[in-house]
């Protein structure tokens, strides 16, 4: 259980990114974050993964406070960020280090499969396409089974077809172990197929503005889909449109 | 890497530049490495040759003179020559131990301090602006006060290579470390790195290429001052050849140490390269653009 309590954020230039935001999801849970850009999201996701500390508030994972980086804690960025003097399993056993070498090349090769790219184990990242590389930072994500997964708009860079072929495989290795995850996207289709919740947050300062349930979630229900991000689209032009205004939908 | 880029390598199958060890076709990609290699050869050598061969038919026909600028026979003979009686390769073991001991020291100081000043903000708010002022000063001006200080026998000539080494050295590695890409240094701290690890595992792979480019450049500097310091007075040393070429009016052996000089030059910058090739292999770097 991932709770975030009154989480506040102001930087040193006095931008108050974030504001009394509370959220609390449960074990193996996809709780999508959408919202126009500025308004938190992406520092909700640095907050909790621990890169930066906050104003105020706190953030438990299951019962234990967190301040830093966490073990349980999984973190795919928006650039694929591997490193070029690694070859792709190294770059997925990365954070294995301190593991048996045996363990390691099980991991890696089991998480290397499970994106479907073990046969580019031996390569560098540089010989491998924008998609590919972000399927590799997943599974580096994944390789130590997190029991919490943080996602920071990972597809938004790839064009389409490659961005559905990524929530299929985020999808398939989601359901071997269900990590919770919090996934930050200005995608509202992406965030009614993934999600089981939708949380639409506001800008200036950045707190949430609704959150959504979603009846049948992953169902591949392509109308029920469109539902929804219809549903997403017009809650989250409210939230960008002054006057202000709260809005509790279910879907 | 864009959208668009990304969409066209997937449709290619992704096999752009950059495969891993062990492809298929070696042998034939092996020949054709060859080949390409001999062809540059061939292509690098061809000015100076068609240079050298020119002079040295001005000079057979009469239609110049080869007193001041000796044709390439004679130098080449002279070269020889004084390879035969053995004094070139005391000449040659006395440059290279100075240029050695120099760049050691030196390129061992920059990479020291420059490791210090990139990463401790005080030892850079400390250092930097004094390495900065001094750095200023064209390192020659310090050889009355090495001479001064250290009398007029190896210790000065190795200083002032050290010196001219150290600079470049320092300015590259604490260019270098300060612009690790923040991004990576993040994935370090997601990963719990400690502050060793995260030097051992980022900082140092990401430093590498500036670091080696600053040493290649260091090193060229060294030989640069090791005839500066050679210049100034020493018994032994391609340095000293020059002198002597000069004082006794030997054009030949001046340009024998000249040539010297290059082909040493070019052997320690390939060593150099060659040596820290396997280190740099994961780089993307565009090769053969142009």
């Amino acid at each position: 259980m991932l709770t975030i309590q009154d989480l506040s954020k102001t930087y040193a230039d006095g931008t108050q990114a974030l504001s009394g935001l509370t959220l609390s999801l449960a074990p193996g849970e996809i709780v999508a974050v959408v919202g126009g850009s500025g308004c938190g999201k992406t520092t909700l996701l640095r907050l909790v993964a621990g890169l930066d500390a906050a104003t105020a508030g706190l953030i438990r994972l299951d019962g234990a406070t967190l301040d830093g980086p966490h073990p349980g804690l999984g973190l795919v960025f928006q650039e694929p960020r591997l490193l070029p003097w690694l070859s792709i399993a190294e770059n997925v056993g990365f954070g294995l280090a301190d593991r048996p070498a045996a363990e390691r090349r099980t991991r890696v090769a089991r998480a290397l499969a499970r994106v479907g790219l073990a046969d580019h184990a031996g390569r560098w990242p540089r010989a491998l396409s924008g998609g590919q590389q972000q399927r590799v930072s997943i599974a580096r994500a994944f390789v130590a089974d997190p029991r919490v997964l943080l996602l920071d708009e990972p597809f938004s860079a790839l064009d389409a077809v490659t961005r559905e072929d990524l929530h299929r495989h985020l999808l398939a290795l989601w359901a071997e172990t269900r990590p919770t995850i919090l996934l930050v996207t200005h995608d509202v289709a992406e965030a009614a197929a993934m999600a089981d919740r939708v949380v639409v947050m506001r800008p200036h300062p950045g707190r949430i503005h609704a959150t959504i349930a979603i009846d049948a979630p992953r169902s591949g229900d392509a109308a029920a889909h469109l539902r929804t991000s219809q549903v997403l689209r017009t809650l989250l032009d409210a939230s960008l449109a002054p006057p202000p205004r709260r809005a509790a939908l279910a879907v | 890497m864009s959208a668009g880029t990304a969409f066209q390598l997937l449709a290619s199958g992704a096999d752009g530049d950059g495969a891993a060890p062990a492809t298929a076709g070696l042998s034939s990609s092996w020949r054709r490495d060859a080949w390409r290699t001999g062809g540059r050869l061939v292509l690098g050598i061809l000015i100076p040759l068609v240079l050298a061969l020119g002079w040295e038919l001005a000079i057979r026909s009469g239609l110049a003179q080869g007193r001041l600028l000796p044709p390439p026979s004679r130098v080449l003979g002279t070269l020889l020559a004084l390879a035969q009686s053995g004094d070139l390769r005391l000449h040659v073991q006395a440059t290279l131990l100075r240029v050695a001991l120099g760049f050691l020291a030196g390129a061992g100081a920059g990479i020291l301090v420059g490791a210090l000043t990139g990463t401790l903000p005080l030892a850079r708010h400390l250092l930097d602006p004094s390495l900065q002022a001094l750095r200023a000063v064209p390192s020659l001006a310090w050889v009355p006060l090495f001479i001064l200080w250290l009398g007029i026998l190896e210790t000065p000539k190795v200083v002032l290579i050290a010196v001219g080494v150290f600079f470049p050295v320092y300015v590259g590695v604490s260019g270098a470390i300060a612009s690790v890409d923040r991004k990576l240094v993040e994935v370090g701290r997601i990963f719990r790195l400690s502050r060793l690890a995260l030097a051992r595992r980022i900082l140092l792979p990401a430093v590498l290429p500036g670091t080696l480019v600053a040493l290649r450049t260091g090193l060229g500097l060294g030989f640069l001052f090791v005839v500066a310091a050679e210049l100034m007075g020493a018994s032994e040393g391609l340095g000293y050849l020059l002198v002597d070429g000069q004082q006794f009016g030997k054009p030949d052996q001046i340009l024998a140490a000249i040539l010297a000089f290059a082909g040493l030059g070019k052997l320690a910058d390939g060593l150099l390269v060659l040596a820290t090739r396997p280190l740099l292999r994961w780089q993307d770097v565009s090769r053969g653009v142009l």
